[in-house]
């Protein structure tokens, strides 16, 4: 498509239909593997949308996949019946995933890592405790195996060849990469070729020539691609690897051209996204008859886009003495290594893993073929630039900013002038630059921010302006970051203050992350979770303390009543949950209130687990079929105490009649003759939400079970101030029942496993009456002089 | 007017404040790490106590509403446009201990 984008630009008057046989409109394939490790969403990775072939006038035909093609009556046929003449034919087919001969490669559970569809079945199926085999230790085989390993699945990558990489790599750098790999958790297992896949007709193992056999859920085949050329052959055009074309992308029939990576120029195919752009450029000239430009080749690129394991690598990178020279510097501590190859004076290759600062100066030497004669004492060591703005300022207007599409500075510059662009996303719009692979993203929000007068940052769903990022790919940094802390993820990802918004969010997120097991920082919590009561309009607060179930006895309301009177409590209520609630009360009366309650917090001040409502069930209701509750008061001791995204309120109800308003709670358990049934994501507050059956059970057991299982996926995967019935709309309650009830048993004992962790951690935060965190947490400072004002 | 001996400094937390009743004055005391920095404890919006609020850089949001009060000047920074402040002292910290100075800087706001 960017290259029916030149040809727009060049010549507007063609009638253009566009057939794919993927069902959805085009997107940007190097970037499959960012969605696949959950940095991007599959919407943020379409490139034009159906808007955009509709006001252009271009007939989209998509899932329809070209069969046949009559050179000689110039029609195209397919496979949906239909024969479309043309005057000009295009060929853009791409390339297929190289599938090696290996038995068994048809069973269920082998995927190839391609298209989005095939995304969307790794992302189906990728999930913790899944034992994931990739076959393939090349670019997109490790980008595979990343994404895996970030949904937790058990990864390794095979490898044929004893390196990974070999094309792009030597054998020093994939050492230095394969370290990487392996300390992101990836396991690698080289020299192995894969003979057969074992199961039945699902995926059981891999099984290799050695005789040595390895267990497999998933496997994921990625051992290369292969170009699309069976229409080129049915049109008749020479055909060699790829269909071959000239230097004006013209093939062996002047009324067919063909771009890409199914072509062939000079004796060269090109697997990469890079050379389509150039290829696009001289074919719409070409095409739209200003014949002219002409394509000289690409000087091959690649880059490995794997958050934390950067790697680059372009031109010829192999040793090979004499005629070639390598220039290496290493630093195994940092897992730096760089190597640049020289042949007769200019740069011929360049391999960077660990610091690619230095790439975008390497490539255009490459492109340029500098004489490096006169710099061979600094080829390593640039003078470092003062400043990101003085950067931008000393690009030539020619330099190439985005690979990608080869939209140069120049061209960017002009673009905000002319059309008085002010955010990165209008740029992408106009440009299209840092659309491809994105790594000149920030280069291109430098360049906005120097030249355009009213630069505006875009509006992303982030979770604050001090941490600029979405919550999904917080979650992630601290999890792959190793961050405990709030004010670790405000330094090196924020602004080092943060606000009101983002400081309670994040204490959220560690907690939840490391299961309670973080480092506490009280100043990022709101005042309610630094005292544990509610703040109140004047400044007072609320006491409710925890009446699980509802259920109470004459004792315990006579010490409530006790201790309302003792401290001249301003209000005693009957809440909506069946708590008791005293209001009014000063910070400082508060350790001395819940040592004389002897109860436990409520949590009605937190986002947290506020309380399981029951009704009386079979203890002495008539109607009742299941004891809710019992049930009740072990569900809410179960959660007590913990943390959650917002708000969770449940109910357990003992039959159909629903006293307790299970229905409407974000869990709710409703007893049935013979079981229960058990509902998420309802609501009755700001919103009247019925909930969704999630499941249903014979057995108590199993009713708490699933509670269980779905509190802690909500836990882990809403956004911060996500209710239950927020997250089950967003999510879809068919994935929350595959990643909870439904779920693998070990992605299940995962999910209780944390939260069992966490529950060990999290005590009746009211304990801090003994404890406080800090000695003046409840104390009221008195000056250590007096003042007469 | 006279340096006033309030409290030593690890009585309040990093980025935390406390509040402080001085004779008919209440006053928050904030620690911002290396730094302390006093203002009036009551939000000009409502009358939150502003110790309680959560610290944002130089700024503190008033835990009842959300109004942002920078820490330095006193005025509130949110709602934008807002012309009320509350007051601010000057404070140092000597042997450990934070003293303020009563003199309010400026007049109370209208």
């Amino acid at each position: 498509m960017a290259c029916v984008e030149q040809i727009l630009r060049h010549s507007p008057g063609f009638r253009i239909t566009v057939f794919g046989d993927e069902t959805h409109v085009n997107y940007s394939r190097i970037q499959l593997s960012s969605v696949l490790a959950g940095e991007k969403e599959t919407e943020e990775i379409f490139l034009n949308r159906l808007e955009w072939y509709r006001e252009n006038n271009i007939d989209l035909r998509l899932g329809v996949r070209i069969t046949g093609v009559d050179a000689a009556a110039r029609t195209v046929t397919g496979d949906d019946g239909s024969i479309t003449t043309y005057d000009k034919l295009l060929l853009a087919t791409g390339s297929s995933p190289l599938i090696p001969s290996i038995a068994g490669v048809e069973k269920d559970g082998v995927f190839c890592f391609r298209n989005l569809d095939d995304t969307r079945a790794l992302m189906e199926r990728a999930r913790p405790g899944v034992k994931a085999v990739v076959i393939g230790g090349g670019l997109l085989g490790l980008e595979a195996a990343r994404g895996l390993q970030l949904r937790c699945a058990d990864v390794t990558v095979v490898h044929l060849m004893s390196t990974l990489m070999e094309r792009q790599l030597d054998a020093r750098g994939a050492e230095y990469l394969q370290r990487k790999i392996e300390e992101l958790g990836v396991n690698v297992l080289l020299s192995h070729n894969t003979t057969t896949i074992l199961g039945d007709s699902r995926v059981e193992g891999v099984a290799f020539v050695n005789g040595y056999r390895m267990e497999a859920d998933l496997v994921v085949i990625a051992v290369g691609i292969r170009p699309n050329v069976e229409l080129g052959r049915m049109a008749g055009l020479v055909v060699n690897r790829g269909i071959v074309v000239n230097d004006y992308m013209e093939t062996s029939d002047p009324h067919v051209f063909a771009v890409g990576e199914c072509v062939e120029h000079n004796s060269t195919v090109y697997g990469l996204v890079a050379p389509l752009y150039e290829q696009g450029k001289v074919l719409a000239a070409t095409i739209s008859g200003h014949r002219g430009p002409r394509y000289q080749g690409s000087i091959p690129e690649a880059r490995l886009k794997i958050m934390g394991v950067d790697v680059f690598s372009a031109g010829f990178v192999q040793d090979n003495p004499p005629s070639v020279e390598s220039i290496r510097y290493e630093d195994p501590s940092l897992g730096i290594y760089k190597k640049l190859n020289i042949r007769d004076g200019k740069l011929a290759g360049v391999i960077l893993v660990g610091d690619l600062s230095d790439s975008r100066r390497y490539m255009e030497w490459l492109r340029t073929g500098e004489d490096l004669n006169n710099k061979r004492r600094s080829l390593l060591s640039p003078d470092p630039a003062p400043d990101g703005g003085a950067n931008v300022a000393e690009l030539p207007d020619s330099e190439i900013v985005c690979g990608c599409n080869g939209v140069s500075k120049g061209a960017i510059v002009s673009a905000i002038h002319e059309r008085s662009i002010r955010t990165l996303s209008q740029l992408k719009q106009c440009t299209r630059a840092s659309t491809g692979c994105g790594s000149c993203t920030d280069l291109c929000s430098s360049l906005l921010k120097a030249v355009a007068p009213e630069f505006e940052e875009d509006k992303k769903k982030v979770l604050c302006e001090c941490v600029p990022f979405p919550q999904e790919a917080l979650r992630e940094m601290v999890r792959s970051q190793k961050l405990k802390s709030v004010q670790e993820i405000l330094d090196i990802y924020g602004n080092g203050a943060g606000c009101e918004v983002c400081k309670p969010a994040l204490s959220y997120m560690v907690d939840m992350a490391w299961c309670g097991d973080h480092d506490e920082d009280r100043s990022a919590r709101f005042i309610n979770d630094r005292v544990h009561a509610n703040i109140q309009r004047d400044g007072t607060f609320s006491v409710v303390p925890r009446i699980r179930g509802g259920l109470t006895s004459p004792t315990e309301l006579r010490r409530i009543a006790d201790v309302a009177e003792k401290y001249s409590v301003r209000m005693v209520k009957i809440t909506g949950s069946q708590r008791i609630d005293l209001l009014g009360v000063a910070k400082r009366d508060l350790p001395k209130i819940w040592a004389d309650l002897g109860m436990t917090s409520g949590q009605a001040y937190t986002k947290g687990v506020r309380m399981v409502k029951t009704c009386v069930g079979t203890e002495f209701c008539r109607f009742g079929t299941q004891d809710a509750i019992a049930t009740g008061i072990e569900l809410e001791g179960s959660l007590e105490n913990l943390y959650t995204p917002h708000k969770t309120k449940m109910a357990v109800v003992g039959c159909p009649r629903n006293c307790a308003e299970a229905t409407v709670k974000d869990i709710g358990l409703v007893g049935q003759e013979g079981g229960w049934q058990v509902v998420v994501g309802g609501a009755a507050g700001k919103r009247v939400r019925k909930a969704d059956l999630l499941i249903t059970v014979e057995t108590t057991d199993k009713a708490l079970r699933a509670a269980h299982l779905f509190f802690q996926y909500y836990r882990e995967n809403a956004n911060y101030l996500e209710r239950t019935y927020d997250f089950v709309e967003r999510v879809g309650i068919e994935q929350v029942r595959r990643e909870t009830v439904y779920a693998p048993p070990a992605a299940q004992d995962g999910l209780l496993d944390r939260l069992a962790k966490s529950k060990a951690l999290a005590p009746d935060p009211w304990l801090e009456r003994n404890q406080p965190r800090h000695q003046t947490q409840f104390v009221q400072i008195q000056p250590m002089e007096t003042v007469n004002v | 007017m006279s340096w006033i001996r309030i409290t030593h400094t690890d009585n309040v937390p990093l980025r935390e404040g406390r509040a402080i009743q001085l004779g008919s004055e209440e006053i928050a005391i904030f620690n911002l790490g290396g730094r302390f920095v006093a203002v009036g404890n009551r939000c000009p919006h409502r009358g939150g106590p502003l110790a309680d609020g959560i610290v944002a850089g130089d700024s503190v949001v008033c835990p009842l509403h959300s109004w942002k009060i920078c820490l330095d000047s006193g005025d509130v920074v949110r709602p934008e446009g807002e012309s009320a402040c509350v007051l601010s002292y000057p404070v140092k910290v000597v042997d450990g201990v934070v003293m303020v100075r009563m003199a309010a800087e400026r007049a109370e706001a209208a």
